[in-house]
């Protein structure tokens, strides 16, 4: 599938992708990444330059939105102002045939589960954002469409309450198991909603797997650094004799390299943070620039002759901004990728 | 322990019915980055406004360096604020915007010395090579860099950000706020920045105050606020997943949850009620009672984190969410043993 739009912008280049039923997608990217282009062609709000889209075995490219039984929830809460939060939600039931007591009852049980029993007879303008926002998604709910189509529904929520969506959507996902694709620039939310994250880059897909498969066996550079918080650490070098890594900046040798054939190229060593540490055995100098506190742990940024590395400690363990440290290399967690195109190149 | 840069003393701000800042006491030292944290209609904004001069208090004093503030106005207090909306001049290039401010009636600056303070500025920011682009050319993070530039090229004595990342992808926002905490440092003029966001206020922090509601609650590092938070208000500020608070009772040695799990040890002084809140690292899990002690939980949620995974239990009659590496494979609906590590407990009066 491609979508070129007329000012000749290429937003999606050639993405194939298949969902499985009941499948969780993710599709997590930078903004301008595609994303949000692939979802509303999947929705019908958008037609692709070329390509097809099959929903259920059935050709639904050139159907109406309406004809494509997908539920639509957009990043921005559009709520009918002069309905009570109620009616918003029992809205899509309104032609479903349904008798108005089962109506009730669904509209009743979606509302306690997203903890809406008391707001019921409110109106949308005398809710909080993250009320509304949770309106909203009731009423994408409280349809049984075959997908759901998310962008980015927790966009305005801040920090906790996102947790606590992200926790029920988790749920509601288990015990109901209703094919979603979900879109966000939030790699963190990705992880822990999807069951396949697809990361996306410049209208293609980079990789499509389960979370800590992309966390652990990134497909390039891209994907390495954008899944993880922080991102994980490059240290561009050579491989010299055949098991050993030497930096280009700096002195730095390490005694471990990628296969055999690479031997005397241009290799890039990947590490996540939670792999270097500090040890007074360390091979590498680094001066801490910065001392982040991540609650549960802290992540130390260094300058070094390799550039710049960031570290994620225990949040009581040693090391200030301004001290100078040495850093040592976990080998369970090296990489290795083309110091050309920056793929991954098999360990 | 560095002097007092800037005071606050008592300042009262009310918008109608609204007590937007309530009696607030606050002293920023010198070189500091003072992050103030709190959710959304805690006063914030307003309390950058009051200080920047675009809103004037009610009562109280603000003094800088020794000078009373109340009474300047917005230019003569020498402070630069800098927005969550980056309000560029779109069709000027970056450095005409960067030249903005100094161009300001009344600024008089010679074109030598504008022409090397936004040289300077592009140089610490790293957008030497957009100076002559146009504004809306720009992404995101660079029109943010930009608009920091100009707070940069006006030498202030003090920097306000007001949610300057907010506007941002979450990954380069992790990357700006660690930028931007480098360069105060480096500037060594200190900062109040303000963020609902609490992983940008522990990240970032010399120090943090939690606003709540027109007050300041508490002010520490960012390590005191997150390991003893004075209420449960104020643990529930900072911290993802948020603490486990549980209400406990006292019997003979120790506190129990509700349903009579034992939680923590307790002084023979110790009240008798108390909230008791434990962070989600601090709960330890074992899958047999032979590994540690501990009491029967239920998996009702496995998340993956990249180095960590997050656990939903039912624990003590109550949801819990544990923070543990990523080795153990745990299934849902395992019954597990929970208990609290040892001297992790935070107590609070009931």
């Amino acid at each position: 599938m491609a979508k070129r739009y007329p000012d000749g912008n290429l937003a999606v280049e050639g993405v194939d992708l298949s969902i499985e039923a009941g499948e969780f997608v993710v599709l997590l990217g930078p903004s301008g990444c595609g994303k949000t282009t692939t979802l509303r062609m999947i929705a019908g709000l958008e037609l692709p330059t070329c390509g097809s889209i099959r929903l259920g075995g059935r050709d639904v490219t050139q159907l109406r939105p309406a004809q494509r039984d997908v539920g639509f929830v957009f990043q921005f809460y559009a709520l009918y102002p002069h309905l009570s939060v109620a009616q918003n939600i029992a809205f899509p039931l309104e032609c479903s045939g349904l008798a108005k007591r089962q109506r009730d009852e669904i509209v009743e049980r979606t509302a306690t589960r997203l903890g809406l029993d008391d707001l019921l007879a409110r109106r949308p303008r005398e809710l909080s954002g993250g009320d509304q926002q949770r309106v909203a998604l009731a009423r994408a709910m409280v349809r049984k469409p075959s997908v759901y189509l998310m962008d980015e529904p927790l966009g305005t929520l801040d920090g906790l309450r996102r947790l606590e969506m992200c926790e029920f959507l988790r749920e509601q996902q288990i015990a109901a198991r209703v094919t979603t694709v979900y879109v966000t620039h939030d790699q963190e939310e990705a992880m822990r909603l999807a069951d396949r994250i697809v990361v996306m880059s410049a209208g293609r897909i980079l990789q499509a797997a389960p979370p800590m498969q992309v966390y652990d066996e990134p497909a390039d550079r891209f994907v390495a650094h954008f899944v993880g918080s922080p991102g994980m650490n490059f240290i561009a070098g050579e491989v010299v004799g055949n098991d050993r890594f030497r930096a280009e900046h700096g002195g730095l040798e390490l005694p471990f390299a990628p296969r055999v054939e690479y031997a005397g190229s241009g290799v890039v060593l990947g590490i996540r943070p939670e792999f270097l540490r500090l040890s007074n055995e360390g091979p590498l100098r680094a001066r801490v620039i910065a001392d982040e506190d991540l609650g549960s742990s802290r992540a130390l940024h260094l300058d070094s002759e390799c550039g710049r590395l960031v570290a994620r400690i225990a949040a009581h363990d040693g090391g200030r901004r301004g001290e100078e440290v040495r850093v040592d290399f976990d080998a369970r967690g090296v990489r290795w990728f083309d110091a050309e195109d920056g793929v991954r190149l098999p360990a | 322990m560095s002097e007092s840069f800037l005071t606050l003393r008592g300042v009262a701000k009310r918008f109608g019915a609204t007590q937007a800042l309530s009696g607030l006491d606050l002293e920023i030292r010198a070189g500091e980055l003072f992050v103030v944290q709190g959710p959304t209609g805690a006063g914030k904004t307003t309390l950058l406004r009051t200080i920047a001069g675009l809103e004037r208090a009610d009562s109280g004093t603000i003094t800088m360096g020794g000078r009373d503030l109340t009474t300047l106005s917005p230019a003569e207090r020498d402070v630069a604020l800098v927005f969550q909306n980056f309000s560029l001049y779109p069709d000027w290039s970056v450095r005409r915007n960067l030249e903005f401010p100094l161009r300001a009636p009344g600024r008089a600056l010679d074109e030598a010395t504008i022409g090397k303070r936004v040289a300077q500025a592009a140089a610490i920011l790293r957008i030497e090579a957009l100076l002559d682009r146009p504004a809306r050319k720009l992404s995101g993070g660079e029109m943010q860099r930009v608009a920091i530039g100009r707070a940069i090229v006006r030498e202030p004595r003090l920097y306000l950000m007001d949610e300057p990342l907010s506007n941002l992808d979450a990954k380069l926002r992790e990357a700006l706020r660690v930028e931007l905490a480098v360069l105060v440092r480096r500037l060594g003029v200190p900062m109040l920045y303000v963020t609902h966001d609490q992983a940008e206020a522990l990240s970032m922090a010399d120090r943090i105050g939690v606003l709540i509601d027109g007050r300041l609650q508490q002010v520490g590092t960012p390590r005191e606020v997150y390991s003893r938070p004075v209420s449960e208000l104020v643990a529930r500020q900072l911290g993802q997943p948020a603490i486990n608070v549980f209400s406990a009772q006292r019997s003979g040695d120790r506190y129990l949850a509700g349903d009579g799990t034992p939680l923590c040890p307790a002084a023979p002084d110790a009240p008798s009620q108390a909230s008791i809140g434990v962070r989600p690292e601090h709960l330890e899990i074992s899958e047999s009672l032979a590994e540690l002690s501990g009491s029967a939980a239920r998996v009702e949620l496995v998340e993956q984190a990249g180095p960590h995974q997050v656990i939903v239990a039912h624990w003590a009659g109550q949801r819990v969410h544990v923070l543990i590496g990523r080795e153990r494979q745990l299934g849902l609906g395992q019954r597990v043993h929970l208990r609290v590590a040892p001297d992790r407990a935070v107590l609070w009066k009931a």
